[in-house]
């Protein structure tokens, strides 16, 4: 099967029943895609899937096949990091990690269809991830950092 | 930035880009992975295991039982509690989801295949699920491994005074009592628990990366465990994708994978599902309490009586200083000055996985302080007093400290009434009450819950306190480099928590230079200096103490080192940060960084000073940290479904001086949604068979960023008095004190219904049974 991971096209033989957050772990060594629980609850696995924000230890890597697929490794342009990464450390977003990158690919999917968004949106719009550090006000707080970096200066 | 204050951590450079390290991204050549065939019964006799099935498949390297352990003298291994714990059971299983074989394969999906292939004979046993029945003469012995064992007990311990106590209770005016439970919940840390180990046959070295949180706690259990020496054990922990207490022990399939690798001659992966993570690593609470507690008519509290019963599950893993069987669960008089007080605990063996301190308890400070809390609201409602008003005549008052409690511990500082105070006037106390009389007249149930805590962490005096034997005093060893770089090794080990910012800042306070230059060393029992870990806040009251007096151990070797290369007398020299100087003449001095040159140059060396600019301590610390805070949170209630709506949740906190303020307010809202997750939706239960209800993330509910309100926080600085920064430990405070506040606030909100008290979770179930007057018994499913 052919998929694009963070814009790069990988040829890849896999086992049907494999899934796609293991192929991007552990076959393409893109290991900052976590895996928090066994029953598609945590959300440490989101990827991008055509733009869309998926839960990667519940699809096949088959299912990518011909598709898009954008991990958190794909965030930052060489030195530079996109302003959802940044928002999550100018506003301690963070402690240990885990969750961090798929909490910033949620966060990814809800700035790309609502630039704008409310406190109440962004809690929503993460509810499909855990976080068991911060509390979540602080990751609240990046997301509408980033949010207000990444709108367009109006006139 | 060179010193204390708020900075962006130097660990999230590699987070945000996915460029962590956790134990499940190791991949070492030639490494084969692993997994565990679980009991599914609680209790059972184990009459035979074929492996024939699952050694034939072709990928599969080898299969361990209980029986290949014992042939190596490791189907069991010894506990932090002076028990011992089935690695791969032999006799029989004992709770379920204990590990019975161990499959290493070539690949994750293999091993996992080859365990439907392993066919296990039980004998089922009645199973001991109630603790309150476990004593009981006609109940099954669940530890009929152990020589001369009749029932179920594991110990009884007391502390205060018994007869003082009585005493007061006699003479008392009024007298409220109320058994509760803290019903077991879990850490559930995000990364689960997970080894690579690599036993190098050729040199005798074993290298095990581990989600540990004592790395060299763990060097040491495993030499004891396997035999191996301990200086051919290196242990790593790397990135920890938090703790939670839940990595404290270390569990059978760690040996496993140690014993997989030197059977196969490969470095073995093992990490676990969440499913495993939470049915068989170390639970937390499970405490059944029955807490009395005496007081004038007047409101003024005398004295406080606890019996608890303590569910330990099948083997007795409790993580806690050797001397304190029930932790420091005596520090239960919490924040008010009580004249006399006597708790008691007995432990029992169930069939349930081990465990009980984890999950940011201060060891068992999370269960005393809940109980004390909610009976100061049973006072106050018996009295007719408002709770906040019943806490002020009681609380303990800045001229007390240090305050020898009525069970002996000595808290080192504190502010109470101002820190009450501030809650109340941060929350709006008298407008929130005002607000609740109107809504009750419409027949609207708001609720407003006080929680007034007093935490101890940083555990502590050798003398006093142990792991296994091991004191737990600290490490910490500094070096700066020739051109004036710093590194810093310590002992203790961050989940999330922030330690190589903070300590750096720390480092950063004392020498006067950039935290950009300190590179901080912790997880590689190698490169590190020994010590006992973290958990139990402890690591800014005793790794923060040793890292400030390493440094200043260098501030002062720097000034002898700075006195030749000058010429003067070291008492000439005053210190600015970054230098010393001449007094008196500024502009003649030397900085850190020429010094460091300096003593890694050709100057003549005053007597008695190596070269080299370096410093180390191990620091033992004379007394435990006292941190404190007032909580409040608001509540809405709906009678009609038994759901409840945080609306508010006021947090003052005191941790003395404040590292870094920005990682201590994260930390209190990770606790504070911690407290949010017990009191409303946490739970292990179990069912009559002693099947585990709470075994995955579909049943264990914890919070969404839509259960939690934003955290409204405000801070007090009382300085701990015997700490070298003046710094306490602040971690696990939010944890042990909010759940109170929470369960205080609901209790208040349905008051007008009568309901006097409900056990966690505070599920709509639960609260609704509250008001029909029939409270749930949630941790057994079925009663």
């Amino acid at each position: 099967m052919t998929v694009t991971v963070n814009g790069e096209e990988r040829v890849v033989e896999v086992e049907p029943r494999l899934l796609l957050a293991h192929l991007l772990r552990q076959g393409l060594g893109l290991t900052g895609t976590h895996i928090g629980c066994d029953t598609t609850n945590c959300g440490a696995c989101t990827v991008l899937v055509d733009g869309a924000a998926v839960k990667s230890c519940t699809m096949l890597a088959v299912q990518t096949d011909g598709h898009e697929v954008r991990t958190v490794e794909g965030m930052a342009q060489t030195n530079q990091l996109h302003p959802i990464q940044e928002g999550f450390r100018e506003e301690h977003g963070l402690q240990c990690g885990y969750c961090t990158p798929g909490m910033m690919m949620s966060a990814m999917a809800l700035l790309q269809r609502n630039p704008d968004p409310t406190e109440e949106d962004v809690r929503w719009a993460l509810s499909g991830n855990l976080c068991r550090c911060t509390g979540y006000q602080n990751i609240v707080k990046a997301v509408l950092w980033a949010a207000a970096r990444m709108r367009p200066v109006e006139a | 930035m060179t010193g204390f204050g708020r900075m962006p951590r130097k660990e999230d450079a590699r987070f945000v880009r996915g460029r962590g390290t956790f134990v499940d991204d190791v991949r070492l050549p030639g490494m084969l992975h692993s997994a565990v065939l679980r009991s599914p019964y609680a209790h059972a006799r184990i009459t035979s295991i074929d492996t024939t099935a699952a050694e034939a498949h072709p990928k599969v390297r080898a299969v361990l039982t209980g029986a290949d352990l014992e042939e190596r003298g490791l189907a069991w291994m010894p506990t932090l509690s002076h028990d011992r714990q089935a690695v791969l059971a032999t006799d029989k299983v004992r709770y379920q989801g204990q590990e019975v074989a161990f499959v290493v394969a070539e690949d994750r999906y293999s091993a996992r295949d080859a365990l439907a292939l392993i066919d296990v004979d039980y004998e089922p046993l009645d199973p001991v699920v109630d603790a309150r029945t476990a004593l009981d003469a006609d109940v099954p012995v669940i530890r009929d491994d152990l020589e001369g064992k009749r029932d179920n007990h594991i110990f009884d311990w007391e502390a205060g005074d018994a007869s003082a106590t009585d005493l007061l209770f006699e003479s008392a005016d009024v007298v409220v009592a109320q058994d509760m439970l803290y019903p077991r919940v879990h850490p559930a840390p995000l990364e689960t628990c997970g080894v690579v180990a690599d036993h190098d046959a050729v040199t005798g070295k074993l290298t095990v990366w581990a989600t540990s949180q004592a790395p060299h706690a763990h060097r040491t259990l495993l030499a004891l465990v396997t035999g191996i020496a301990e200086h051919r054990i290196r242990v790593i922990s790397p990135d920890v994708g938090g703790g939670f207490g839940n990595k404290v022990p270390i569990y059978p399939a760690y040996v496993c994978a140690v014993v997989g690798s030197m059977v196969t001659g490969a470095p073995v992966k093992w990490v676990e599902d969440r499913s495993e993570n939470l049915m068989t690593t170390a639970f937390a609470r499970d405490y059944h309490m029955r807490g009395e507690l005496a007081s004038t008519s007047d409101g003024t509290m005398l004295a406080l009586r606890v019996r608890v019963l303590a569910d330990h599950g099948a083997f007795n893993c409790t993580a806690q200083p050797s001397k304190y069987p029930a932790g420091f669960f005596h520090v239960v008089t919490g924040s008010y000055d009580l004249r006399a007080a006597y708790c008691a605990v007995t432990g029992v063996f169930t069939n349930k996985a081990p465990g009980g301190v984890a999950y940011a308890c201060s060891f068992r400070i999370a269960e005393a302080s809940f109980l004390i809390e909610r009976l100061v609201d049973l006072l106050a409602g018996e009295l007719g007093v408002d709770p906040a008003e019943l806490r002020f005549r009681n609380l303990l008052t800045s001229e007390q400290f240090p305050y020898v409690c009525a069970t002996g511990w000595e808290y080192d500082s504190g502010d109470y009434p101002k820190a009450l105070q501030l809650a109340l006037d941060t929350v709006g106390y008298t407008e929130l009450r005002a607000e609740q009389e109107r809504r009750r007249a419409d027949d609207e149930y708001l609720g407003i819950g006080i929680s007034f805590f007093t935490e101890a962490v940083g555990a502590g005096p050798r003398k006093h306190m142990d792991i296994v034997g091991f004191g737990m005093a600290d490490g910490a060893e500094l070096r700066l480099h020739p051109t004036g770089k710093a590194v810093l090794r310590i002992s203790v080990q961050t989940q999330g928590q922030g330690h190589e910012t903070t300590f750096a800042q720390i480092v950063a306070h004392e020498l006067g230079i950039h935290t950009d230059d300190v590179e901080v060393v912790h997880g590689d029992t190698d490169n590190t200096p020994f010590g006992l870990g973290t958990y139990g806040s402890r690591s800014t009251p005793v790794s923060g103490a040793a890292t400030s007096v390493a440094a200043q151990r260098v501030r002062e070797k720097a000034r002898l080192i700075a006195s030749a290369l000058l010429e003067v007398d070291p008492d000439d020299l005053e210190w600015t940060p970054g230098r010393w100087s001449v007094r008196g003449a500024p502009d003649s001095g030397a900085s850190l960084k020429e010094i460091a040159r300096a003593a890694h140059g050709d100057v003549d060396l005053p007597d008695g000073v190596d070269g080299h600019l370096d410093g180390s301590c191990v620091y033992n610390p004379p007394n435990l940290t006292f941190p404190y805070g007032a909580y409040i949170c608001v509540v809405e209630v709906d009678p009609g479904t038994g759901q409840v709506k945080v609306r508010r949740f006021v947090a003052v906190d005191d941790c003395g001086v404040r590292i870094n303020p920005s990682i201590v307010e994260g930390q209190i809202h990770g606790g504070l949604a911690d407290g949010i997750g017990m009191a409303l939706m946490e739970l292990m239960a179990f069912d009559t068979d002693g099947n585990c209800l709470g075994g995955s993330f579909m049943d264990y509910l914890v919070p969404t960023a839509v259960d939690v309100p934003p955290w409204e926080l405000a801070e007090l600085v009382t300085p701990s008095p015997h700490h070298p920064l003046g710094a306490k430990g602040i971690g696990e405070c939010a944890t042990v004190g909010s759940p109170a506040a929470v369960v205080n606030a609901v209790m208040d909100a349905l008051a007008p219904l009568g309901v006097r008290h409900a056990d966690m979770p505070l599920t709509p179930a639960a609260v609704w049974c509250a008001i029909q007057g029939r409270p749930l018994r949630a941790d057994l499913a079925i009663e």
